[in-house]
């Protein structure tokens, strides 16, 4: 009984971090509707510069108390300017882009914070040393507590408190809460919606670089903080409501105590945990606990969807000769050559899986690797446990992708919008969780090894021409897809979802057998890639990946059959060679992908093919 | 004060305002006519900026070229916008929607404060407390206009006031606005309600698929029934 109580108190010491971190993403969200994933990098800046700054204040003025807490909240000022800067230079030029740029261009900062961070305090984790007064524990129920949680609990309520204030008292605050629910029409008042966007990123970084930093003396700083925390973070805004800052206090404490607890009750599943209790609570209440529709959310305009034309006969010469040249590999590329095309070809695959959900159905998924990672693993699992040949593993593989994309899907096709992609993301970590947790059945972290080919498939040229056959073949069939009366019928229901209906098209129906045809083609390409690289590892899994396969879509552009292709060869060509050359890759790759967002926000393909058509005309 | 040429403005690839030309004189109240779909809202629209003036268009206000400026800019110039759909912010109280309007240029010898507004419209002074997601559609009518006539514009542009409201409250409104007219503010409105427009207005000006196809006075449009029953009538 008193074990339970320590438990529930270190449940509420814990919702207080995660309120900080979720209140910052939520106001963000709710003010300029950006998808934000370098939330997670503003946490992490917190943790390291509170590390710094605290560390100084000691050295200047021995261990005091207030000296800590004064570093905790410069600490939250400098990366609350960080946040605003980020919004200055980066976010302000792109908010009349697609959201999903936006989120692109947010995932781009978090590479690049990533090595800033790396560069400036190195890879070792940071422990804060404490002194006796933070290692103090009080007495509660006859069971030790640390005094420092006992002070963090009471942290939420009052950031809490003073948030209402804020929002309430201010005129800055009735700004923020009036754009939150129409921007369009704060400016039409004469409200310079610039600056208010820059308040309220700095308002949110500051929240989410003092939640990093509160945490400090419980975690070390380390570079894993930032993804670890924004899947959290997201599950948090939206269960609470998007844009709700109560609804994100109610989603804290409840998403803390589903962790205390679910550590006693099932500890190799707490991840999962976490995230089933989401896909629970939007089941019941679709736009989170204290969330609802987004008024006003129309269109804006002049944002109408162009129709997916079918390929110009120039452009079905190139790709013929493109495969050709790919099948003909073997006569002019080494073998480093030859694993980059098998590599680059069940991308292209992953890439218009993704593609057919987001293009023609409308169904953006952040969490698209999830199907990848279970054809890899339903491969993988098959030769660990039955020892199965690789031409069943390849059968394995989309099977396995393909149920979870039936019983996921049936839950995602019910939602719409950020909520539905926040769903898929939880779907994504718990597949994630699962193969990272539950180590007897996959390896945990150190994966499952020895997925070698059939003896037949060993040569290179072979397992290409296998490669090639199945990627390609299937991709193929999906562009077909998109032209059959299936592809007009999902575009109809994502086009309107009541005329698709009146005319007899089942919409939800429709768009759950898209999912599960993009789940399993992914699941293809994932078999594929087991069998290529010999083993399967959680990051096949991991959001990185799932953000790989948007980017891929997207810089090739949503609205092109040949987008997704485009995309996959120079994204994953643009990784090969940052990762070959420059040893900060991921900064490097950070700004590329900004770079694209500014230059292209409307994708490789969309941008020469409105080149195109500028110059020759529309394909009919 | 106002004065629009060349107007075009496009939603996505369907051209909606063909080279539409317009004045307005300061002081005077304005009706836009015409039928469902023929461009009114557009044209208010596109001179606050949340619609995009094609290039090429012209819009000047008080001699100054306006088309293209963002929505902010404009409103800060003086030109107030209150739109169709009224778009109260629903989780506001009436008193913190005005304050979301409240703007004050230094020119304007009495600004509009809540209780000068209150005055205006009696209703609002006995809700003010209440969020907006809570009053009847007329008290939101009030409301939008009260909020927009916080930020002390010298043009007022009101797209259908009278839509969907009681009797009672479209008579208060014609009040509204002769007040408003009072206080030295020009208006430019649309109207589909022909007897409401009668009401308040000086001069009408008829739009039909994107342009202007008559101007005169109220009198006139009286005495040309043929013009009611070419681009008015139903
Ligand atoms: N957001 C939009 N996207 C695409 N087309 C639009 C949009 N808004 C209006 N239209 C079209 O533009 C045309 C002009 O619309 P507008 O709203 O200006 O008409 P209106 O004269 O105000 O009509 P009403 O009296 O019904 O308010 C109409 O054909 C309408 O269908
Ligand atoms: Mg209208």
């Amino acid at each position: 009984m008193d074990f339970l109580l320590v438990q529930f108190l270190t449940g509420l010491a814990n919702a207080s971090a995660l309120f900080l971190i979720a209140s910052g993403l939520t106001v963000i969200f709710g003010v300029t509707r950006v998808v934000n994933f370098a939330h997670g990098s503003f946490y992490m800046l917190g943790a390291y510069l509170a590390w710094t700054i605290v560390r100084a204040l000691w050295d200047w003025g021995g261990r005091e108390p207030w000296l800590f807490v004064l570093g905790l909240l410069l600490a939250a000022l400098a990366v609350g300017a960080i946040g605003a800067l980020v919004e200055i230079l980066l976010l302000r030029r792109i908010y009349r882009a697609p959201e999903l740029f936006q989120l692109l261009a947010t995932f781009g900062a978090v590479l690049i914070v990533q090595d800033i961070t790396l560069a400036l305090w190195g890879p070792e984790d940071l422990p804060l040393p404490r002194p006796r007064w933070l290692r103090a524990f009080i007495e509660v129920a006859g069971e030790r507590f640390p005094l420092y949680d006992l002070i963090l609990i009471f942290v939420g309520p009052v950031v809490l408190g003073l948030l209402w204030l804020l929002f309430q008292r201010t005129r800055f605050g009735i700004l923020v809460r009036a754009a939150t629910q129409d921007r369009e029409m704060v400016a039409a008042l004469g409200v310079d919606q610039r600056a208010l966007f820059t308040g309220v990123f700095f308002l949110g970084s500051a929240l989410a670089g003092l939640g990093g930093a509160i945490v400090l003396p419980s975690q070390n700083a380390n570079l894993q903080m930032d993804l670890a925390i924004i899947a959290e973070a997201f599950v948090v805004v939206v269960v609470g409501g998007m844009g709700s800052v109560p609804g994100a206090f109610l989603a804290s404490l409840l998403i803390a105590e589903v962790q205390a607890f679910g550590i006693v009750l099932v500890p190799k599943a707490t991840l999962v945990l976490v995230f089933l209790v989401m896909a629970a609570v939007l089941m019941v209440r679709p736009y989170g606990l204290l969330g609802r529709p987004q008024a006003h959310a129309r269109a804006p305009t002049g944002s109408v969807a162009p129709v997916i034309r079918a390929a110009p006969f120039v452009l079905k010469v190139v790709g013929a000769s493109a495969l050709a040249l790919a099948a003909a590999a073997p006569l002019y590329a080494g073998p480093y050559g030859l694993t980059v095309l098998i590599e680059l070809v069940v991308f292209v695959l992953f890439a218009a899986s993704l593609h057919l959900l987001m293009g023609p159905g409308g169904v953006v998924s952040f969490g698209h690797a999830a199907y990848f990672g279970l054809g890899a693993y339903g491969a993988a699992l098959g030769v660990r446990f039955l020892a199965v040949p690789m031409e069943v593993g390849l059968v394995l593989a989309p099977l396995l992708a393909g149920l979870f994309g039936v019983v996921f899907g049936w839950f995602v096709v019910r939602l719409s919008g950020v909520y539905l992609a926040m769903l898929t993301l939880a779907f994504a970590q718990i597949v994630w969780a699962a193969a990272f947790q539950w180590v007897e059945l996959t390896g945990g972290d150190n994966g499952i090894l020895g997925v070698w080919p059939s003896p037949w498939a060993r040569d290179k040229a072979l397992f290409l021409w296998l490669a090639l056959a199945l990627c390609i073949g299937a991709t193929v069939l999906l562009r077909r897809a998109i032209y059959a009366p299936f592809g007009y019928g999902l575009r109809a229901a994502r086009d309107s979802e009541l005329r698709a209906e009146a005319v007899g098209l089942n919409a939800a129906q429709l768009r759950l057998v898209a999912f599960v045809i993009a789940a399993a083609s992914a699941g293809i390409a994932g078999g594929v890639y087991a069998y290529a690289k010999g083993s399967v590892f959680p990051t096949y899994i991991s959001i990185p990946k799932s953000v790989d396969a948007l980017l891929m879509v997207l810089l090739g552009g949503v609205q092109t059959v040949s987008g997704p292709i485009v995309g996959a060869v120079a994204f994953h060509g643009l990784f090969l060679t940052l990762l070959q050359w420059v040893e900060w890759w991921r900064a490097a790759l950070g700004l590329a992908i900004v770079a694209l967002v500014l230059a292209f926000p409307e994708g490789v393909a969309g941008f020469v093919q409105r080149r195109w058509e500028a110059r020759f005309g529309a394909a009919s | 004060m106002l004065e629009i040429a060349r107007l075009n403005a496009f939603y996505g690839r369907a051209h909606i305002l063909r080279d539409l030309a317009l004045s307005v004189a300061r002081g005077e109240v304005l009706v836009l006519l015409g039928r469902n779909g023929a461009g009114k809202s557009t044209t208010l629209k596109s001179i606050i900026g949340l619609v995009r003036p094609a290039p090429g268009s012209s819009i000047r206000f008080r001699d100054r070229e306006i088309a293209g400026l963002a929505p902010h800019l404009i409103a800060r110039l003086g030109i107030g916008y209150v739109p169709e759909e009224r778009r109260i912010f629903t989780d506001l109280t009436v008193m913190e929607n005005l304050e979301v309007g409240r703007r004050s240029p230094p020119e304007v010898r009495t600004p509009w404060t809540p209780e000068r507004l209150f005055a205006l419209f009696p209703n609002l002074a006995r809700m003010k407390d209440r969020p907006g997601g809570r009053m009847s559609g007329g008290e939101q009518q009030m409301l939008t206009i009260a909020r927009t006539l916080m930020g002390n514009p010298s043009l007022l542009l009101l797209d259908e006031p009278s839509e969907g409201l009681a009797p009672v409250i479209v008579e208060q409104m014609a009040e509204a606005i002769a007040a408003v007219k009072q206080a030295g503010i020009t208006v430019l409105l649309s109207e589909q309600n022909l007897h409401f427009a009668a009401r308040v207005a000086d001069r009408a000006a008829i739009v039909e698929k994107g342009v202007i196809r008559w101007q005169g006075s109220l009198a006139a449009l009286d005495a040309a029934p043929e013009v009611k029953a070419q681009y008015l009538s139903v």
